[in-house]
């Protein structure tokens, strides 16, 4: 029987709005004395807190390049190659015993996993259910990964998250304003594609596009596809009947370490849940569970942030995208529900040389390693009039209210490769609603179906090169980067209205400043 | 490539920076005529190659088989002799996936054993065939593969849909071509292709004798023109060469990067320590003609000409000259007889593996689980290559040459620098 469950673009106000918890203004905010506790942090001299404030405030002359913003990733920077592999290179300021990690790290990266028993102890375990062999079959050439190019095409490199609302009346959350959710029964948080001979598959991703046009300044017209997406073919049943679907295509990889980086209080500091500023602009940090360190922290990693660091995140990926346990994620079944009987009871692939762990702590540490460690490639043509001009719009459109030019990333203990760094990620790492267009209707932690944390723009004018595509946004609709900009609504939309109306070169101006990034 | 070195002292910046200034340029003309040299040589044998194998095409003989793989083995030797230029030379760096790209699912080129697995999602081209396949879709397009040449394997087949175990082209595609896969596992023997998998007609072997003829022609003349378009690059007014001897402080520094980028991740890191941690008899650099042996060998002894600025060409004559050595003696006696010390160990302890495995222990065997032999080999090549990067890092510093940025350096400043 074929089950078709269709996702329909709507308002979810029955649990979005419920569940948030009006803050009292007196009290302290809910992300009030979060830690950095992944972190091994020297903590800054009054002295330096002075300089990261002079170097980091928005330059007032902004006809000529700022001093250090080539190098979009400080000194970890890497030289742009003019290949596929310009977003697959180590930080350039690695050592040599840190660049065999980050080479033995890539090669488990690229490691295909296979069904348990096998005779290579050290990779079996794929599964039950999966999306991926592989970490780098969805992060292609650790790049973006893309929609189906057509009803013929596999939908590797992008997937289905699914959960459905909360108990009403269950316990508060020890998060505030934390938006509770629950698995689906039967298929729990996240849809796979595939599967090992003996189970069935979840689903299969259905998505159809409808053209709309827009018409821009200067009788210029450009075109959205607004996607519709299904969960075909579904291998267990139907999904709850308040089952929320959430499109996602896999993310560049590169700058992670940095991100992970950036001092908690500074991207807290830019947070403005009640538009204080009166800009329009809200930024509200996601705060989730630590796994690791068993207590609140700041989202930074997902497109949603639901994950505080690249080792948790890296876990979670394992976990549910490939079904590889870990001692994170000790689940050999991956993410299967108890109600998916013969996968839980599948042979897994856990073996004592592995701690009883599909992936063991020196596994998950290595390619944690190489995802932090995935060089930003130095931005190109930055004194070029027309990129200065774009830059120059870009920044008077205050596009920056989200996306966020420059941090310096925490002073830590051993300096490594990202201690210190002036960057230029052009994120400010807050959830922003961006209007109902772009709505999932999903809620992840305190992350409305509105709200997704603003993407570091860094590298995007690569994305040609590496992925042989410029597909853009949490589910690649946006074929362009003008696209992309016309997505954008909720606290964006004036920003994006001012594009539409700017005068064409002004706009041409302003993709071509993206480019250089 | 942008590098600064972390075992950072300022003070040696200034004592030897003036001392080496007169001798840089002499010692970046050797470390470039040594590449050239290297490169030329890997030209030579790559046109050998391609004779055999026009020879093996004509004439389909086991013999002309056997001669042919000589050949791929031949040119293997100055070629591994040459990536000790990677890892600092931009021009180098871009060029090398299209040569050397490792490891590749063969799945994508030819037929495979059954127990190989067929088409995963993983990589719905693994199993492709494209030698049985005259037709196939990529990304949901219809792709015509009547033709296979240079153009094809290149554009459309290599790294198709992203993946970068679809390998097409250099030196790994064609190996698989003459011997085949490896069906021993951690047993001995390589690949076993029949010569009659290249004969045309009845006695065809494998199918489509023709097309797989035609892949092994195309992919030898591509490896030839790649090879032959970086031999180019090193002669004198080649672009490698000038690139290079534009700032020499940033050129010795791209030749220490490739000794020690080459020696711990590359080989000792990506190339070895991981298949040992996989067991995996597949985790090997040549693994269908059980050549591993002699890649890691020729490496270590590449990483050794740069340092001695000496190399021993194909037909026996050396190319020499002032060399890293000859610097270091001038700042730190010493620690030029460390160096010496560590990459005469890192050679001889690869080549315990390259002798054992010439008397049989094939590089596959040593990586199963428990080999307890094995493993004593490989991690003996591993610590030697380790111990000479920790030289190589010393030489860095009392060169000065830490701190020193690479290709680009003039327009990507150390931001760091603004907070100190």
């Amino acid at each position: 029987m074929q089950m078709r469950c269709l996702y329909l673009m709507t308002i979810a106000a029955s649990f979005a709005i419920p569940a948030i918890i009006v803050a009292q203004e007196t009290e302290a905010p809910a992300w009030a004395g979060l830690q950095d506790l992944h972190l091994d942090v020297v903590p800054r001299t009054q002295e330096e807190r002075d300089r990261i404030a002079m170097v980091t405030d928005i330059p007032v002359d902004l006809s000529a390049p700022f001093a250090f913003e080539e190098n979009s990733g400080g000194a970890a920077t890497v030289r742009p190659r003019r290949n596929t592999d310009a977003f697959s290179q180590p930080s350039a300021n690695l050592d040599f015993e840190e660049e065999l990690n980050f080479r033995v790290g890539n090669g488990l990266f690229r490691r295909l996993w296979v069904s348990s028993p096998a005779s290579t102890l050290a990779s079996d375990g794929l599964g039950p259910l999966y999306n991926a062999r592989s970490c780098q079959r969805c992060h292609i050439k650790d790049g973006r990964g893309h929609p189906p190019e057509g009803p013929d095409d596999i939908a590797v490199s992008m997937f289905l998250r699914v959960s459905i609302p909360g108990p009403e009346d269950g316990p508060p959350h020890p998060i505030q304003d934390y938006l509770a959710t629950l698995p689906d029964p039967v298929y729990g948080r996240q849809l796979q594609d595939f599967s090992l001979p003996g189970h069935a598959s979840e689903y299969s991703l259905g998505v159809e596009y409808v053209e709309i046009e827009v018409g821009l300044s200067g009788g210029e017209v450009a075109m959205l596809r607004q996607p519709t997406y299904s969960a075909d073919n579904l291998g267990y049943g139907p999904l709850h009947p308040d089952a929320v679907l959430s499109p996602r295509v896999a993310p560049q990889m590169i700058g992670l370490g940095l991100l992970e980086a950036i001092p908690a209080a500074d991207i807290l500091a830019l947070a403005d849940p009640d538009d204080a500023d009166g800009d329009g602009i809200s930024g509200r940090p996601n705060i989730v569970w630590s796994i690791v360190h068993d207590q609140p922290m700041l989202g930074r990693f997902g497109l949603k942030a639901g994950l505080p660091s690249v080792l948790e995140q890296s876990a979670s990926a394992f976990a549910g995208d490939i079904g590889i346990s870990s001692p994170l994620l000790p689940n050999a079944w991956g993410e299967c529900m108890n109600s998916q009987i013969i996968c839980r009871d599948a042979i897994h692939g856990g073996d004592p040389e592995q701690d009883g762990y599909e992936i063991d702590q020196i596994g998950l540490d290595l390619v944690t390693f190489y995802s932090q460690n995935l060089g930003v490639p130095a931005r190109r043509d930055v004194d070029d009039p027309e990129v200065l001009r774009g830059r120059e719009v870009f920044y008077q459109t205050n596009c920056i209210g989200c996306h966020q030019p420059s941090f310096v990333t925490h002073r830590l203990e051993g300096d490594p490769a990202q201690s210190f760094q002036l960057i230029w990620p052009y994120s400010d790492m807050l959830l922003h609603d961006m209007g109902e267009g772009l709505a999932d209707d999903r809620p992840e932690a305190r992350a409305n179906g509105y709200e997704w944390r603003t993407p570091p723009l860094w590298g995007i004018g690569l994305t040609e090169q590496v992925s042989g595509h410029t597909y853009f946004l949490h589910d690649g609709r946006a074929r362009n980067l003008l696209e992309a900009i016309l997505w954008h609504g909720g606290e964006a939309q004036s920003q994006r209205d001012a594009v539409v109306s700017m005068p064409p070169e002004d706009r041409a101006a302003l993709i071509r400043f993206l480019e250089s990034l | 490539m942008i590098r600064t070195f972390l075992t950072s002292t300022a003070l040696a910046t200034c004592v030897a920076a003036p001392t080496i200034a007169q001798d840089a340029a002499d010692v970046l003309a050797t470390y470039s005529d040594i590449a050239a040299a290297g490169y030329e040589d890997s030209l030579i044998t790559a046109q050998a190659l391609e004779m055999a194998v026009a020879a093996l095409v004509a004439e389909p003989t086991a013999n002309n088989l056997t001669a042919a793989r000589e050949a791929w083995l031949e040119a293997r030797v100055p070629y591994q002799q040459t990536e000790v230029f990677r890892f600092g030379n931009a021009i180098v760096d871009d060029w090398e996936g299209r040569v050397n790209a490792w490891p590749l699912d063969e799945g994508l080129i030819d037929y495979v054993d059954g127990a190989y697995g067929g088409p995963t999602d993983e990589n719905t081209l693994a199993a492709l065939n494209v030698i049985a396949n005259p037709s196939f879709v990529l990304s949901g397009s219809e792709i015509d593969a009547s033709v296979i040449n240079a153009a094809f394997l290149e554009e459309t087949l290599h790294e198709a849909d992203g993946v970068e175990a679809n390998v097409a082209t250099g030196y790994h595609a064609v190996e698989f071509l003459l011997w085949g896969q490896d069906l021993n596992g951690h047993g001995d023997g390589a690949g076993d292709r029949p010569y009659t998998d290249f004969v045309q007609g009845d006695a065809c072997t494998g199918g489509n004798c023709d097309r797989r003829v035609e892949y092994l022609v195309a992919a030898t003349e591509l490896l030839v023109s790649d090879v032959e378009w970086m031999a180019a690059q090193w002669v004198e007014g080649g672009d490698a060469r000038s690139a290079l001897m534009e700032d020499e402080q940033a050129g010795l520094a791209a030749m220490l990067t490739g000794m020690g980028s080459l020696s711990y991740g590359e080989t000792a890191g990506e190339r070895m320590r991981l298949g040992l941690m996989l067991n995996d008899p597949e985790e090997e650099h040549s693994c269908f003609a059980d050549n591993t042996h002699n890649d890691h060998f020729f490496n270590g002894v590449g990483i050794q000409n740069v340092y001695l600025g000496e190399y021993v060409r194909i037909d026996g004559t050396v190319v020499s000259g002032p060399s890293l050595s000859d610097l270091v003696v001038g700042v730190d006696a010493e620690l030029d007889v460390e160096m010496r010390m560590r990459l005469a160990e890192a050679v001889l302890a690869l080549g315990r593996i390259k002798t054992a495995a010439e008397s049989g222990f094939a590089y596959d065997e040593m990586l199963e689980r428990g080999n307890e032999g094995g493993e004593i080999l490989i991690m003996g090549g591993v610590n030697g290559l380790v111990e000479q990067t920790r030289s190589i890092e010393r030489v860095v510093a009392s060169l000065g040459l830490d701190g020193i940025e690479f290709e680009g350096s003039d327009s990507l400043d150390n931001p760091s620098a603004v907070f100190q």
